[in-house]
């Protein structure tokens, strides 16, 4: 999830700094700002959905201010105004600021930019407060993403088929405000008043048996028998999978296998990437990790809430060990394979990504294993998932570079240097060294976990 | 047998622990009592190899508890909730425990049919995960754990807190049934002077990390402590 965030921000910051000459480029004849405008009522769409599935309004927080002599409107204002200060509301800044200040460099006069500005600010606001109104209808059927589909579908419909043309209509709105800044009064209202229909919802629901109630979902129980043929570490395994399936957080890493897999095709498309062979491991090495960086950097960290128990437990570290390293391998190997496909852009994909595939199972696994034994931090696994970051430390940073960025090295000097073909072979070569040394490495992971039990306790045991 | 030497257990400057000697025999039922910052958890941790002793060490069995693991295939405990597992159902955390320990699942089954009349209809066949059951129940689901699989000694912290009257008097039937019939050391810590008395034969009193009372419980105990507790202690 660390990851995931600076890897989104990276990715806004990069777009918003190539838009205008990426714009220019492909309207050469048109403002760049214009045609800017003209999108922005697609990324509304977009931005809806996205923040639909992702964000929730934080209203478990109140429930200690509850009994304390606060109003109870200053605790909706509160959550409201916090709710503001989320991650999804700085993503667009990314895009938004540097877009914004190209602008000025270019010649744009200042004035109207920022007026410009602060409109979009405005309108990534009034998205924020009317996903929230959207969620608060969902919460009551029983389809709950049925709102949140049918809102933007229409939206969608009533553009595409030019009943009425949203999409200018919004684009010409933005124009018109950073021509005329005193229209920007007209989207403050509109946030004015999502707020306010926000407001009356929730101030209705601030009580435990309604908006602050828990739902408590009833549990569906399978055996997973199959684990059984891993041997000894079968109940660790069930134990992990259910970890997986079972908590919001942990759910994400689901999700994340098919951005994962479908990486590479962002990449691939473009004949740019296509000419870089020494890039396609850098993206082999990430759509087969893809499980192995998510769920890999938080060992053993998913387990803290009941790490106490597993420690006075009859348990083998090994085996515990061995479950994850199980697991990891396991979804290299079927990300490996459903990213077979990409053999269509050439053989030489997919070459990369087997070498990338064996690379991932015989080092990163190994790597990120060990790496967990300095983990330092505690996982609320009850937690929403996305943007969370809890449990991230400087660990979680540093073992990104053994991971990804030396295989991509190895993998650049050597292809420079001698050929693509060698290259792959010694990528390959490198992590079937990792599988034969798998025993001996795995007890080396073990002892050090051993080593830091003590401290793993007492960090798993604070509440920070 | 558990014996314990010169333990001591310091953070800081802070003293937490310290304990010169004390042995508790085989099949006795033991209680700790204490205010809160007594040294009652500290105790049961180091007695798990959850934290280092600063100074000695605690023998379980002939086994030092921070030497080797050896103690951990006859030993159990209930601490807090952190020996649970929250997206487990109670069932499912009974048979992941039961295979930690070497029993399969009809064994774990038959153990905890005895407990019917403790879980009250409010623990098995829920459909809920352990997260999503009130304190009292999931305090039920962890003390019927810390007894799969024939431990030798069990621990139990505060094992009264939270549960109802009718799950209290339960428990402490249990209790006494594990030490009397089948010879178990089990090792009690609780707040509630009442059933500490009522459920153990020996009962050490901490304060501040030191053993101040060490008694042989009679029906003159419960008056004893109370009038320790209250501060009306009189130095004979």
């Amino acid at each position: 999830m660390g990851f995931m965030a600076l890897w989104l921000m990276v990715t806004f910051f990069g777009a918003g700094l190539g838009m205008y000459p990426m714009l220019k480029k492909f309207f050469p004849n048109q403002n760049p700002q214009l045609v800017f405008n003209s999108f922005l009522f697609f990324w509304v769409l977009g931005d809806l959905v996205f923040r639909f599935f992702l964000q929730k309004l934080p209203v478990m927080i109140v429930k200690p201010l509850l009994v304390l002599p606060i109003s109870r409107n200053k605790i909706v204002n509160y959550v409201l105004g916090k709710s503001a200060l989320s991650f999804f509301n700085f993503l667009p800044l990314f895009v938004i600021v540097p877009f914004g200040v190209t602008l000025i460099i270019e010649g744009y006069p200042i004035i109207s930019v920022i007026v410009w500005m602060l409109a979009l600010i405005i309108i990534v606001l009034i998205l924020n407060f009317l996903n929230f109104i959207i969620e608060s209808f969902s919460a009551e059927s029983e389809l709950s993403f049925l709102p949140v589909i049918l809102v933007v579908s229409s939206l969608f419909g009533l553009n595409y088929f030019n009943i009425l043309p949203l999409n200018k209509m919004l684009g010409n709105g933005l124009n018109a405000i950073s021509e005329t800044p005193v229209l920007i009064s007209i989207p403050i209202l509109v946030l004015v008043g999502v707020y306010f229909v926000n407001f009356k919802l929730l101030r209705q629901k601030l009580f435990l048996d309604s908006g602050l109630k828990k739902d408590i979902k009833e549990v569906s129980t399978s055996n997973l028998e199959w684990t059984r043929n891993f041997g000894n570490i079968a109940p660790f395994m069930q134990l992990d999978l259910k970890l997986i399936w079972r908590n919001k957080r942990t759910k994400t890493s689901i999700w994340m296998l098919a951005i994962g897999l479908l990486y590479g095709l962002f990449f691939y498309t473009q004949p740019t990437y296509l000419a870089m062979p020494w890039f396609y491991v850098f993206i082999g090495v990430f759509s087969t990790g893809i499980f192995l960086i998510n769920f890999g950097q938080f060992i053993p960290a998913w387990d803290s809430s009941y790490y106490k128990l597993l420690m006075s437990q009859n348990i083998k570290y090994e085996d515990y060990l061995k479950s994850k390293f199980t697991l990891m391998a396991l979804s290299i190997l079927i990300l490996f394979v459903l990213g077979i496909p990409y053999v269509f852009f050439g053989w030489k994909i997919l070459l990369a990504h087997f070498a990338a595939a064996i690379y991932n199972v015989g080092i990163n696994t190994h790597v990120i294993l060990l790496g967990g034994a300095f983990n330092r931090k505690k996982i609320d696994l009850n937690q929403k998932a996305a943007f969370n970051y809890q449990g991230t430390g400087a660990v979680q940073w540093l073992i990104g570079i053994p991971l990804l960025i030396l295989p991509m090295g190895i993998f650049a000097v050597l292809y420079f240097f001698i050929g693509f073909e060698i290259a792959c072979l010694i990528l390959a070569i490198l992590g079937v060294i990792g599988i034969v040394f798998h025993q001996k490495l795995m007890k080396m992971i073990t002892a050090k976990y051993l080593e830091s039990k003590y401290k793993m306790i007492d960090a798993f045991n604070q509440n920070n | 047998m558990i014996t314990t030497s010169n333990l001591s257990k310091t953070y800081g400057n802070n003293q937490v622990l310290n304990i010169d000697s004390l042995n508790i025999p085989k099949g006795q039922s033991f209680g700790l009592v204490g205010n809160n910052g007594a040294g009652k958890t500290t105790y049961f941790s180091l007695l798990l190899d959850l934290i280092q002793p600063t100074t000695g060490h605690i023998i379980n069995h002939n086994i030092q508890v921070n030497k080797s693991e050896d103690w951990k295939p006859f030993t159990s405990a209930f601490i807090d909730e952190s020996f649970l597992i929250g997206y487990l159902t109670a069932e499912e955390y009974f048979y992941f425990i039961g295979e930690l320990r070497g029993q399969n699942k009809a064994d774990v089954d038959t153990l905890i049919a005895q407990f019917k009349d403790f879980f009250h209809d409010e623990i098995l066949g829920q459909k809920k995960y352990l997260r999503d059951l009130s304190k009292g129940n999931q305090k039920k689901a962890g003390i019927v754990a810390a007894l799969i699989g024939n431990p030798e000694v069990i621990i139990l912290d505060e094992p009264f807190a939270n549960l109802d009257p009718t799950t209290q008097i339960r428990l402490k039937d249990i209790i006494k049934d594990l030490a009397q019939k089948q010879g178990i050391t089990v090792l009690v810590s609780s707040h509630d002077l009442l059933h500490v008395t009522d459920v153990c034969e020996r009962i050490v009193v901490l304060e501040k990390g030191e053993i101040v009372k060490d008694l042989a419980t009679s029906h003159a105990t419960l008056k004893e402590l109370e009038a320790h507790f209250s501060g009306t202690d009189v130095v004979l």
